[in-house]
């Protein structure tokens, strides 16, 4: 899967612009700025490969990830050790170092509002179905609605007006502090990010959580539980809740694994340093080895997340241990 | 080959739209009170323009500046863009620099490291300039004539430094078989650049060139010792010859630079170096970096091209906010290619048919008007270029198009009935958009039926506009355009984009102007090395296009800057086109 | 007053299309080391009695009228919390079909050890040996190999055993079985009713068997409640419904009986018709459109609901018709046909 995506990454960059007729000339051309001179446009084409045959150009890239690399920065040759993404057209900086600094940023915004999403939007959905046709529950439905239906960029641009640069209870755009700097401040910073974010999931998982818990708490199973004398806390939970977790754990693979990935518009809404960000700058500067990297690497965080949901399948139904 | 002016990026227009439209005034208006109150100094609309604002020779405090994007590089001999030129001369010293401040002296340029301006041989083709002594890296080693050299000699190497203009490339006589000072370690090149004692820097050019003091206040002529050298990877680590050195340096995303106490203030008069510290945010979004600078969370937008249209649209309906901007005009002209490549555009008359029938108001307003946009252009070269002079061949009542002129010219053309073409603009450029619709407009009370074409702006000139295969077989007459100069005279401005030698295959700027007499012109000018004299041919040559009826000028840009809450000493330099970066101070 | 006193009690459900009599004034009794069966086809009331006696429907939308002692304590009016405490420890119960009713994602033993930890303070060693222990005197074979497997990985009959070792896991004193043999196949129906009966016998508790099926309670029962439309029909000891049953609905009952020595699908004297609505139950004799005998009653069936009256010795019976005219009927045209002896 990944070299699928690897190939057609990279054929976005190289065989569609050929066949549209760029020449590797042309595709130079935007890695020397407007100012250059048809001689030293040759030059960055020779020196990024771009007349090499498209193969080529892919069984360098593919052989960089695996062996590593080499770049030559004039005065002398760095190695890039495996895993090499290559180096960013623009800043000639190695992508790798780049695309893991960036992964702190992401992965606390993610597994921030994934908490954040997770309990709430659970919570949210049980007490809905415990309390189905209520106030509470048509509240709370009303509302997931419009959260699954309101795109990022509208409710943190929104949250943003209000709350910081309104209210100023909240710090500004592109605001980020390192957990291991300042956790407290770390926690200040991304806390918009997190409630926008999880506002945005946990609307569907309180849906989903709500139809689960529905279809479970008429189980023959919940009576039983009941019947043992199980305070009903623990038979919401544990009983029911438990039951009504796998398709809710099948969700939440896919969004994590995309949202490590790069929660693009949240990035670019609150300006994080985060990979998704990371991405747009890759994407508007057409530096591909960034993309390349970013996109792998997005890739992989969504092959490695299914793979984990997959295994814990079994973990969370037993039957599908033995089937 | 000019300085590039770092654009906003229309992508990010939409939502700033719905930023604006939530956030109108929240919390801002107190702000210019503030700075009243603290710097004593009364905000007045463009209060930088032709003198210092807030004035202050207070030392100390952080300067916090952002940019919207990634710098090309901190290298001086590999970067390009004018606020790289501006800001870097916190860090670096060049041969020559603009004269620091306010006004028309900002176009002047006045030695830096030099003792004073360069010394022409009679024949223009050799420079000397004369170093001072007492200059000193930061690690306390001297500053020699050999650095120089060596730093000249190093940015010839394109492929490892594909950022920087390549003047020096094409003026200086460079051995033949010179590949740069990496691949070529064994070649000498003192045939280009030598230095002849350890003060002494020589340039032989190929040809007689007048504007030699302009090309080495780049920062190419910043020296770099050779032991220090690294490449591509200088840009990581540049050892600073100016007032301040590098604390940090993230690439792509921020840097900080501290005093550099080896810096002699007896050598460099003009560096008052007030800030104890930079710090520099880079890759911000641009929006946010406006909303910054309007609350002053940030000092210094680093672009320097001006805010973005969200934050016009809070700053110039408030007059406290406004009275923080300068509006200056810049060396910059937004204009309409007029492509003689396909008939009947290859007629002058039809060109001229063109010319008369465009609205340039509807045209002015399209670039976002008087404030935001510019002034009506009559003619190519901006005013603020040295020695400008403003004329108008086709005067048309109130400016709106001359619709009787026009088909005057279509008869002459042999096209009384009006002829079709198609014109290319960027397509995420929504004032070129604009433009491209107003002109669609005009020409067709002639019966000249515009096609438009819109293409990406990152492919513009390699594949489309720029791209001479392409404009022929596809018919492309008209192409939105615009250009800045690298430095404010004739040559700097103009021979880019009307010099036909300079045309190629693909990635060209003069997408029309292909007139010999404009070529012959242009070579007279740049070898006068009489100023005045020189300053008249250029003129001369700037007619000379408006006869040949190949560029349609629309607006001479002005930009709008905001001033930080907490700077001061600030002044819009003209020679920058930006405020003057190195005399900023904080409160 | 009996071990369990249930005293004229009503559980109504009221819905969008109106109030269901689930249980319509429903009074019994049971002593310890006693078996009561309750037994009706379904939608009669006898499953929503059992899980209203657990105090399963409080905090539901029910309305539960009259009283429920337990061993001296009455508990309609006593707080949920009070009769959760008493639930699966003082009081348990079997469930029918208990591949549903147990949980899917645990294991046999976890929910046993559950079971026994929230009445009892002990470690999950003491619970999970316990467990074991249980699982053996439920007749599991290997019980400590058993113990962690989950329920889909037992057999019918092992399932059952084991929803048995968990309700008896706190050694409770009220026992209900609800259908406690519908899901499984002849035989092993046979082994799980010995096997309750062994237990109450070990355990001295009072157990209520609900069933459709009258063949279950025979082999069981010292008392068998017929219900019929949330109500009692007839009530008698297990001889007095077998040998001289009284009411035309425990007639049927025993003419559906699958039995031995017929073939599974013949039926001797099936009931015409299906169970009422609750919610719009018929008026007079909720029985009457099912009875062959209504029109004996000269119209009374069909306005008046018939009182549950004693016959004799404690054998009640509601039904319009004499004492008589029923015993002429069973031993003449009822009797004969299911070849009872």
């Amino acid at each position: 899967m990944l070299i699928v995506i690897s190939m057609v990454t990279f054929g976005i960059f190289f065989v569609v612009p050929q066949w549209a007729g760029a020449t590797p000339e042309a595709l130079a051309s935007r890695y020397v700025g407007r100012a250059a001179t048809p001689e030293t446009v040759h030059l960055v084409a020779e020196r990024l490969g771009f007349n090499d045959p498209v193969v080529v150009q892919y069984g360098r890239f593919v052989k960089g990830l695996f062996t590593g690399a080499e770049y030559d920065y004039g005065a002398g040759v760095e190695q890039c050790p495996a895993p090499c993404f290559g180096y960013s057209f623009i800043s000639g900086q190695p992508v790798w170092p780049d695309l893991v600094d960036r992964l702190p940023v992401t992965f606390s915004l993610a597994v921030g509002a994934a908490i954040i999403w997770v309990l709430a939007g659970v919570s949210v959905g049980v007490i809905s179905a415990l309390r189905r046709g209520s106030f509470f529950d048509r509240l709370s439905m009303g509302t997931a609605l419009a959260g699954v239906s309101l795109p990022i960029f509208f409710t943190g641009m929104i949250s943003l007006v209000v709350f910081s640069y309104g209210l100023g209870w909240t710090p500004p755009g592109g605001a980020w502090t390192d957990f291991t700097v300042n956790p407290a401040q770390w926690a200040f910073n991304l806390l918009l990010p997190w409630i926008t974010l999880a506002f945005l999931f946990a609307a569907g998982y309180a849906r989903l959580t709500r139809a689960g818990m529905l279809e479970t708490m008429g189980e023959d199973y919940i009576r039983t539980a009941r019947a043992k004398g199980l305070r009903e806390g623990k038979v919401v939970v544990k009983h029911g809740l438990r039951a009504a977790l796998t398709p809710i754990l099948t969700l939440f693979g896919i969004d994590f694994g995309l949202l490590i990935g790069g929660a693009v518009l949240t990035e670019t809404t609150y300006t994080l340093p985060g990979l998704g960000q990371f991405a747009i700058l890759a994407i508007r500067n057409q530096d591909l080895p960034q993309v390349m990297g970013v996109v792998l690497v997005a890739a992989g965080f969504v092959v490695v997340a299914s793979l984990i949901v997959d295994l814990l399948y079994a973990v969370v139904d037993p039957r599908v241990r033995l089937s | 080959m000019r300085r590039k002016h770092a654009l906003a990026g229309a992508a990010t227009a939409a939502l700033a739209l719905v930023l604006s439209a939530c956030g109108g005034g929240g919390g801002t208006s107190q702000q210019p009170a503030q700075t009243a109150a603290g710097g004593g100094a009364q905000p007045a609309f463009n209060a930088a323009l032709t003198q210092v604002y807030n004035p202050s020779t207070k030392k100390g405090g952080t300067l916090k500046a952002a940019h919207s994007a990634d710098w090309d590089s901190l290298d001086p001999g590999d970067t390009y863009y004018g606020y790289s030129f501006n800001f870097g001369r916190f860090y670096w010293r060049t041969l020559t620099m603009y004269k620091p401040g306010p006004g028309p002296e900002g176009n002047t340029v006045i030695p830096d490291l030099a003792e004073g301006l360069g010394t022409p041989s009679d024949d223009g083709k050799t420079w000397t300039y004369k170093l001072k002594s007492g200059l000193k890296y930061e690690d306390g080693t001297p500053i020699t004539a050999k650095d120089v050299a060596y730093a000249v000699a190093r940015s010839y190497d394109k492929e490892t430094f594909p950022h920087g203009p390549s003047y020096l490339n094409e003026l200086l006589d460079w051995p033949k078989d010179f590949k740069g000072v990496y691949k070529s370690a064994d070649v000498d090149y003192k045939s280009a650049v030598e230095a002849t004692d350890d003060s002494t820097v020589v340039f032989h050019l190929k040809k007689p060139f007048a504007s030699m003091d302009y090309i080495v206040q780049m920062p190419m002529s910043a020296p770099v010792p050779k032991d220090k050298d690294t490449g591509a990877k200088y840009k990581e680590k540049v050892l600073s010859s100016g007032p301040y050195k590098f604390e940090t340096n993230e690439i792509g995303k921020r840097f900080t630079l501290v005093r550099n106490d080896q810096w002699d203030p007896a050598t460099d008069p003009n560096r008052p170096a007030l800030p104890d510290r930079i710090e520099v945010q880079l890759n911000v979004n641009a929006d946010d970096l406006d909303n910054q600078l309007i609350s002053g969370d940030i000092d210094l937008d680093i672009p320097g091209t001006g805010l973005q249209p969200a934050a016009l649209g809070k700053v110039l309906p408030d007059p406290a906010l406004k009275a923080r901007t300068d509006n200056p005009t810049i060396p910059r002209l937004w204009y309409v290619s007029v492509i003689p490549d396909n008939p009947p555009m290859d007629n002058v008359e039809c060109r001229k048919a063109v010319m008369w029938a465009a609205d340039r108001v509807a045209n002015q307003t399209a670039y976002g008007g008087p404030l935001a946009g510019g002034d009506i252009a009559t003619n190519v070269m901006p005013p603020p270029i040295v020695g400008q002079e403003k004329f108008d061949l086709y005067t048309t009542p109130e400016n709106k198009g001359d619709v009787a002129k026009a088909k005057e010219a279509l008869t002459a053309c042999g096209q009384p009935n009006g002829f079709s073409t198609t014109m290319a603009f960027r397509s995420d450029r929504p004032r070129e958009k604009a433009l491209a619709e107003a002109m669609q407009q005009a020409l067709a009370k002639v019966n000249i039926k515009v096609e438009l074409k819109g293409f990406p702006g990152s492919s513009y000139f390699s594949d489309y506009a720029g791209n001479t295969d392409y404009v022929k077989k596809n018919g492309i007459g008209l192409a939105g355009h615009g250009w800045g100069s690298d430095w404010p005279d004739g040559y700097g401005f103009m021979q880019a984009i009307v010099d036909s030698r300079t045309i190629r295959k693909a990635g060209n700027y003069n997408l029309s102007v292909k007139n010999p007499e404009v070529d012959k012109l242009i070579d007279q000018a740049s070898s006068e090395l009489d100023e005045t004299a020189r300053a008249k041919l250029w003129v001369d040559v700037d007619k000379k296009v408006m006869e040949d009826a190949s560029i349609l000028p629309v607006v001479w840009a002005k930009s709008l800057l905001m001033r930080g809450t907490r700077v001061t000493n600030v002044a819009y330099n003209e020679g920058q086109s930006m405020y003057d970066y190195i005399l900023l101070g904080v409160e | 007053m009996s071990f369990l006193d249930v005293k004229d009690l009503k559980i109504h459900f009221p819905t969008d299309d109106g109030l269901v009599k689930s249980v319509d004034g429903l009074s019994f009794g049971v002593e310890r080391g006693k078996t009561l069966g309750i037994v009706g086809e379904s939608g009669s009331g006898k499953s929503v009695t059992s899980l209203g006696v657990l105090g399963l429907h409080k905090g539901g939308r029910a309305r539960i009228s009259g009283e429920i002692w337990l061993d001296g304590e009455e508990l309609n009016g006593a707080s949920a919390e009070h009769v959760r405490r008493l639930r699966g420890k003082k009081m348990a119960m079997i469930f029918q079909d208990p591949l549903s009713s147990m949980h899917p994602y645990y294991t046999v033993g976890h929910q046993i050890m559950e079971a026994y930890r929230i009445h009892n303070d002990v470690s999950k060693q003491v619970a999970r040996k316990h467990a074991i222990d249980m699982l053996g005197r439920v007749g599991i074979p290997e019980p400590a190999g058993r113990v962690d497997s989950y329920p889909h990985e037992f057999s019918g009959g092992m399932r059952q055993r084991a929803m048995i070792a968990m309700a008896l896991s706190c050694d409770p004193e009220l026992l209900i079985a609800d259908e406690p043999t519908t899901a499984l196949d002849v035989t092993v129906q046979a082994q799980i009713l010995d096997l309750m009966r062994d237990l109450q016998r070990e355990f001295n508790s009072a157990l209520i068997v609900i069933t459709h099926d009258l063949g279950v309670v025979a082999e069981l029962s010292d008392d068998i409640l017929v219900m019929y439309g949330g109500k009692c029909v007839e009530y008698g000891s297990a001889d007095d419904i077998f040998y001289r049953p009284e009411h035309p609905y425990t007639w049927g009952l025993l003419g559906s009986m699958p039995r031995l020595d017929r073939e599974p699908t013949e039926r001797l004297l099936p009931i015409k018709g299906s169970p009422p609505s609750l919610i719009n139950v018929p008026q007079g004799c909720a029985f009457h459109p099912r009875c062959p005998y209504a029109e004996r009653t000269g119209g009374k069936a069909l306005t008046e609901v018939p009182a549950l009256a004693e016959t004799e010795g404690g054998h009640l019976v509601r039904c319009h018709m004499s004492r008589s005219e029923r015993q002429g009927l069973w031993e003449n045209e009822i009797k004969p046909v299911l070849e009872i002896q």
